[in-house]
């Protein structure tokens, strides 16, 4: 009973009261309801996609958003999540709870191999240099295609549960407990180190902080979630194939993490939970669905001349304001500050919010 | 073997430098990333295809209107989507992808997505040490040439020339001293998506055209840019022949080559990074606050 009251209180003040939390707790919530009132496969199907999705897009923000280090080869860590959850499960007939850890393990040393490799990079050498990373992937896999399966891939993998809801349950679940670890990382000392590194790196090191170790830490990190994306939709697909390692894909993550706003982790997942749903939707109608990928990319470009950091640090400064003396963030039609009473009608400086990148 | 190597490597060290140069140009003087850079290239193919197979201009009309029309779009685009997200880089990143995707999708829905072949705009073969190159072929290479000259010519011999190589120096001391830096950029976005284009319908009638033809050349690109030191355009001359080589040698000479060319490339590339984080002529970092 102590405790029920004490989650109500929490509930209460901590969520109810800033309507982004709100946002965000009805989201969740929305997720866990879906197969219980729309019980249907394809659009089970579609959420699914998508929360696998929003996994690879909160990652490339943690790497790109907060440290700074903006990879435009992200799929790697996706492609090779996936194909050592194929590999091993094709070749070793593992159960596939298995090798999704393993595909991740894989995934980690990976983003550790590329941390080091870029460790002497900066700006746009790392971005460009790390476009070439899974490129090099593919063409190793299709130089050797007895053993990956060249252009078609590995099909035929099992799936982690039978149905289509629990399947969705699976990477619903996935995706909820990384992104809210993504955040609480990015909340963190270790987060508050990447928002330097990403600021000013040299002032970073004349303060003491190894930089160079907490770049690998978060590189690994940032693979670690992308990597169990990339064997969970493995298993849901049963296909890993090169498609996992494309361009296009490593250029689809920067859109989503950009267009949902950078350093945010809750901004790619809004991203992906807005744009991909509707570039199915657009799909599913006949005459459109020629002109999808025009349509996304016309969105893109028109949302962003208007809201050029993004969505959700727009819609946040539309929904709350920072308290000028506390700056602690309160609800926008609040008169006073919620925890200090000072008047919250000045806007000077409440422009700026509290994660500002660039 | 050796003489087809030789010459494909130029070939292809031809075409890349055209684009290298281009996109070191817009990013030495407005810090562009510019992705949708390759996109253009493949407008100006589809464009010179329409003009010479479907509208049946002359080769030579149909290749600089193609050009004229991808140059004078590309301003259009800088103005209306770059421009009023100029200071944000992350978006501006986006907004260059954003385009060259729809530029591809635009091409999809024109023109299908099949492959499209130009038929040859001159016949006839030069022999040349014992390798037969087709007339086609060597037109590559002479307008690459000419083109970067060219380059050469506005940047070293022309005020226009001198006021990029300023802007590329320290913005805000161009500035300061009265030059547009504004006009500057939009020129050198101009002169860059010229070459692009150039090179785009000088290739047009030895590859196939088709919507994807940007993302393999992008790659290799921008590989070559890094190799080369980013904004330098020497770096990236030299970055395109070597990568030219590479390809070329690689396809010859190795089995699975043609799988492997991309990745040879791009391994190399991380190599030369890797010992030199500047690139081969890029100026090391000063640390940037």
């Amino acid at each position: 009973m102590f405790l029920l009251r004490r989650a109500w209180a929490n509930l209460r003040n901590e969520i109810l009261v800033l309507p982004s939390r709100t946002l965000v707790l009805a989201w969740a919530l929305a997720l866990a309801l879906l197969p219980l009132v729309w019980p249907d496969p394809y659009v089970l199907r579609i959420v699914t996609m998508t929360c696998l999705f929003a996994t690879f897009a909160a990652s490339w923000d943690l790497l790109a958003g907060f440290a700074g280090q903006v990879n435009f080869g992200h799929a790697l860590f996706f492609g090779a999540g996936a194909y050592a959850s194929a590999l091993l499960s094709h070749h070793g007939g593992i159960s596939p709870w298995i090798t999704v850890c393993a595909g991740a393990a894989v995934a980690t040393l990976l983003g550790l191999a590329t941390g080091l490799l870029c460790r002497r990079l900066r700006g746009s050498y790392l971005s460009l240099a790390t476009l070439a990373l899974p490129l090099i992937a593919t063409g190793l896999l299709f130089a050797f295609p007895d053993f990956s399966g060249g252009e078609l891939g590995i099909s035929g993998l099992k799936r982690l549960a039978a149905s289509a809801t629990g399947n969705y349950y699976i990477a619903a679940a996935a995706m909820l407990a990384s992104v809210f670890g993504m955040w609480l990382i990015s909340d963190s000392n270790f987060g508050l180190v990447l928002h330097a590194i990403r600021d000013d790196e040299v002032a970073a090191r004349a303060s003491g902080i190894n930089t160079a170790r907490y770049k690998l830490a978060v590189f690994a990190l940032s693979a670690l979630f992308a990597g169990v994306a990339g064997a969970l939709y493995a298993h849901f697909l049963r296909v890993a194939g090169p498609s996992t390692l494309e361009v296009a894909l490593s250029f689809q993550v920067v859109i989503w993490g950009i267009f949902g706003g950078a350093a945010t982790i809750y901004g790619p997942v809004a991203a992906v939970f807005l744009l991909y749903p509707f570039t199915e939707w657009l799909g599913s109608f006949q005459s459109l669905s020629d002109l999808r990928l025009l349509i996304f990319a016309a969105v893109v470009l028109a949302v962003l001349l208007f809201m050029p950091r993004g969505i959700t640090p727009w819609l946040r400064d539309k929904i709350e304001t920072q308290c000028p003396r506390c700056k602690q963030r309160n609800a926008a039609w609040r008169a006073l500050c919620r925890l200090c009473n000072a008047p919250l009608g000045l806007r000077d400086g409440c422009d700026l919010g509290r994660y500002n990148p660039r | 073997m050796l003489q087809d190597i030789l010459v494909t490597g130029l070939i292809n060290g031809g075409v890349y430098a055209l684009l290298a140069v281009g996109f070191s140009l817009v990013f030495g003087v407005a810090r562009i990333v510019n992705i949708a850079h390759t996109a253009f290239y493949m407008l100006a193919a589809y464009c010179f295809y329409a003009l010479l197979v479907h509208a049946g201009l002359a080769v030579a009309s149909a290749a600089a209107a193609a050009v004229l029309a991808v140059t004078a779009l590309s301003v259009l685009c800088y103005k209306l989507v770059i421009e009023p997200v100029r200071e944000h880089e992350a978006a501006v990143l986006i907004a260059t992808i954003a385009l060259a995707l729809i530029f591809q999708e635009l091409m999809q829905v024109a023109f299908g997505g099949n492959f499209l072949g130009i038929p040859a705009t001159i016949s006839g073969v030069v022999s040349l040490a014992g390798v037969n190159i087709p007339y086609q072929r060597l037109l590559i290479l002479v307008v690459a040439a000419a083109m970067l000259a060219a380059t050469w010519a506005i940047l070293y011999r022309t005020r226009l020339g001198l006021a990029i190589r300023a802007t590329a120096n320290d913005l805000e001391v161009a500035s300061l001293l009265g030059m547009n830096v504004h006009r500057v950029a939009m020129a050198c976005v101009a002169i860059s998506v010229a070459l692009a284009a150039i090179a785009g319908v000088v290739v047009a009638p030895v590859f196939v055209v088709d919507p994807r033809m940007w993302l393999a050349p992008l790659v290799t690109m921008l590989a070559i840019v890094v190799l080369g030191g980013l904004g330098s355009l020497k770096g990236s001359l030299i970055g395109a022949l070597i990568l030219g080589y590479v390809e070329a040698i690689t396809v010859f000479a190795l089995p699975a080559g043609a799988y492997l060319k991309g990745a040879v490339a791009l391994t190399i590339m991380i190599v030369v990074l890797l010992a030199r984080p500047e690139g081969l002529f890029g100026v090391a970092f000063e640390e940037e606050r």
